[in-house]
């Protein structure tokens, strides 16, 4: 279908452009910005007036919940919940159940995400067989079946001896290792940051040790092993110092940062909001400024949502008993907003850190762009309009986010996956 | 955020922590209970104020004496106790904490005393209570992991007021295991609310939370230092899993540098009193010539603690 957009506010991040543009599009890609195409015949035309057009988001973590935990969301419910936050692309983390291990799955994964026809996936698979950090899982394999890193999730690998032959191994054929900062025997037991407000409230810490011993380990044995190393979910102001550090002695490492950090620091726990309970913790306020800061300045490299639906079973219950984990896809796109809103930055800056920065990271040359003969992944949204988070108007299954209650920018009003619109509000 | 224990017309609706009670509710609860110290002295000791109602001792680990003295209170009261030991029963059934909360509304329950070993678990049930409209039904915060112990926290400054009057003229030492102690949050946030001027943490650096500073308390590592001059030592109880932990080397050490002997108690002041909130480790973190000697003031806490959770039970359901 011929689809063009008109009026709209065109931003494209990867070129810093941010002008009232057309697009057209047709075979499922941008055929033309600006003036159309000869014999362009739209079969829609979106008017985009007052809409700011994007390429569609890439979230670089966001767990759909299969195989294994369909009680708590399955594809069609997440995907429906991407097509709503204008997420076309995302990241799928290692740990489901099983893991993310076995060539098999993968394909079948690819396969069922394929007939839905909606977000693409980018699987991550697991490091290690089962994520149980013993065994190395077949990774020439889980490439060709359609992994583009490889990862522990949440679980990390307590013999430092297999994370080494992992990164090797990984190395030997430039495959990308997707590492979580969590020093296992520091992190153990813990439930919230150790500062004040788990002091007071007596919840049994985790040392900001836990994050930078961890990358110390990781980015030495990046070093030693030569593994091309992206650090996930980043939480303190001190891990990030580190990894600048590695950056001055030459080492070529990303890391990201999920939109709970960005916005949020452990005080929100407040009363035992068990919404509040993550992987990694919500650290002080401090480490959420600096962390701002570090994706301000790109030396956070981007922005993700790290959704995680959680079931109210799991959720309403002891703080300390409760699962980690809250829902983001479809707020991806209004918290970057809400980020760039009070930091003053240009939209078009914003978005590259949910958009074309992580293209970069996954390694999509098709899509995170806008130019003729891209991938046509859009999101269009209306910058203007604000929401309130709600139980309700969340599409995801998982209804469980530290941001219900909040009022948000940014209301998407289509999104073109492919050429095709997926999404119309 | 709304204060879940604190209702809209800032009264008292649940006692769930003392961190953040206002001083004049802490002072009516203190100034309630006095009467009631009376009645244990009568020969008839009940008192009809919670004639009917129902109160539900909660649980969910297990305590025979915090137990104990809330069924004596509500006892006292004449109200209808039930105990439900919740870790036998439905809990391992694999009912949830609030369908179990549920069940209990339905038999017109008018109060929850839970002790639950998960920190903030009463405060759940209050929020699932105000979530449901439940207004009539109170909560009362028998102990919840580390995060607090409010009665204990109030007899002890019901104590403390006792045999010092002026909280404002105090030095105040609370020693040993803070770190896994929801007695010593309790204390701290009471006696900051209180007005007490000193107040120290003595412990091995093992045993401190982080961020203690913060919470208006001197530490102090060395209990000889830490005891100099003060008013009151409030003993904490160590537990023997503690060792296991990699916290401590042996009850021994612990003993040897922070248990309290009648040698290192000679530093504080002449008058000073000697509280633990039992159960007690003779040799351990006190030695017995203190726990039975003249300073101690262990078992009239007991005695108190009665009749404050009198006055704190009176205070949310009475008439």
């Amino acid at each position: 279908m011929n689809i063009r957009i008109i009026n709209g506010r065109v931003i494209n991040p990867v070129r810093q452009t941010d002008c009232v543009q057309d697009v057209f599009i047709a075979d499922g890609k941008i055929a033309a910005l600006g003036a159309a195409p000869d014999g362009f015949q739209p079969a829609r035309t979106l008017d985009a007036t007052n809409l700011v057009v994007v390429p569609g988001l890439i979230d670089l973590a966001a767990r759909l919940r299969e195989p294994g935990f369909e009680y708590r969301a399955t594809l069609e419910s997440e995907m429906e919940a991407a097509m709503t936050g204008g997420v076309t692309s995302v990241a799928i983390p290692p740990d489901t159940d099983p893991a993310l291990d076995e060539p098999g799955l993968v394909e079948m994964l690819c396969y069922r995400a394929k007939k839905l026809n909606r977000a693409h996936i980018y699987p991550i698979g697991a490091l290690t067989i089962g994520l149980k950090g013993e065994r190395l899982s077949e990774m020439a394999e889980l490439v060709e079946a359609g992994c583009f890193a490889f990862s522990q999730a949440n679980v990390p690998i307590l013999d430092n001896m297999v994370l080494m032959r992992a990164m090797q191994y990984a190395a030997t054929f430039n495959f990308r290792v997707w590492l979580q900062p969590i020093a296992p025997f520091l992190a153990r037991g813990g439930y919230a940051h150790d500062g004040e407000t788990a002091s007071r409230l007596g919840l049994t810490g985790i040392p900001v040790a836990a994050e930078t011993v961890a990358l110390f380990t990781y980015l030495q044995l990046a070093k030693t092993t030569g593994a091309r190393l992206h650090i996930t979910r980043l939480s303190s102001a001190e891990g990030l110092t580190l990894i600048e550090q590695a950056r001055e002695e030459g080492m070529d490492v990303t890391c990201d940062i999920s939109i709970n950090q960005l916005h949020l620091c452990d005080q929100d726990i407040g009363y035992f909001n068990t919404n509040c309970h993550l992987i990694p913790p919500l650290r002080s306020q401090q480490d959420l400024k600096a962390l701002s800061k570090g994706l301000l300045e790109g030396r956070i490299n981007a922005l993700c949502s790290d959704h995680t639906p959680v079931d109210d079973d799991c959720k309403l219950i002891p703080f300390s008993e409760s699962e980690p984990g809250a829902t983001g896809l479809e707020l991806l796109l209004p918290l970057t907003l809400k980020w760039a809103e009070e930091s003053n930055l240009p939209l078009v800056n914003a978005l590259s850190r949910v958009t074309s920065e992580p293209a970069r990271l996954i390694g999509i040359t098709k899509a995170g762009y806008l130019a003729p003969g891209a991938r046509a992944d859009l999101c269009i949204f209306d910058p203007a309009a604000r929401f309130t988070v709600n139980r309700d108007n969340l599409k995801s299954q998982g209804k469980n986010t530290p941001f219900l209650g909040f009022e948000l920018p940014g209301l998407v009003h289509y999104t073109i996956v492919e050429g095709k619109l997926m999404f119309e509000r | 955020m709304r204060n879940p224990q604190i209702n809209r017309h800032g009264e008292l609706q649940h006692l769930l922590t003392l961190d953040g009670l206002p001083r004049e509710i802490i002072n009516s609860i203190l100034d309630n209970a006095a009467p009631f110290t009376e009645v244990a002295e009568r020969e008839v000791k009940k008192l009809p104020l919670l004639r009917g109602k129902s109160i539900f001792n909660l649980f969910f680990e297990n305590s025979t004496r915090t137990r104990t003295t809330f069924e004596i209170a509500a006892k006292r009261l004449t109200a209808d106790v039930v105990n439900l030991n919740v870790s036998t029963s439905s809990t391992a059934k694999g009912e949830s904490l609030l369908d179990t909360i549920d069940n209990l509304c339905a038999m017109n329950a008018d109060m929850f005393v839970v002790r639950h070993s998960a920190s903030g678990a009463p405060v759940l049930i209050a929020q699932h209570l105000l979530a449901t409209g439940r207004d009539h039904v109170h909560v009362v915060n028998a102990g919840d992991g580390r995060h607090a112990h409010p009665t204990q926290g109030l007899l002890d400054m019901y104590t403390i007021r006792h045999y010092k009057h002026d909280f404002t003229q105090l030095s105040v030492a609370i020693v040993g295991d803070v770190l896994h102690s929801r007695v010593a949050r309790s204390q701290i946030a009471v006696l900051t609310t209180l007005g007490v001027p000193d107040l120290r943490v003595i412990a091995p650096k093992t045993l401190l939370p982080t961020a203690i500073d913060n919470m208006g308390v001197r530490t102090f590592n060395d209990m000889r230092e830490g005891l100099r001059g003060v008013d009151v030592v409030m003993m904490l109880r160590l537990q023997n899993e503690r060792m296991a932990g990699a916290l401590l080397p042996t009850p021994q050490e612990y003993y040897k540098v922070w248990g309290l002997t009648p040698e290192k108690l000679s530093l504080a002041k002449q008058d000073a009193i000697v509280m633990h909130p039992g159960p007690m480790n003779r040799g351990i973190e006190i030695d017995s010539a203190v726990a039975d000697g003249a300073q101690a003031v262990i078992l009239p806490q007991v005695t108190f603690g009665i009749a404050v959770r009198m006055a704190v039970m009176c205070m949310l359901a009475g008439q």
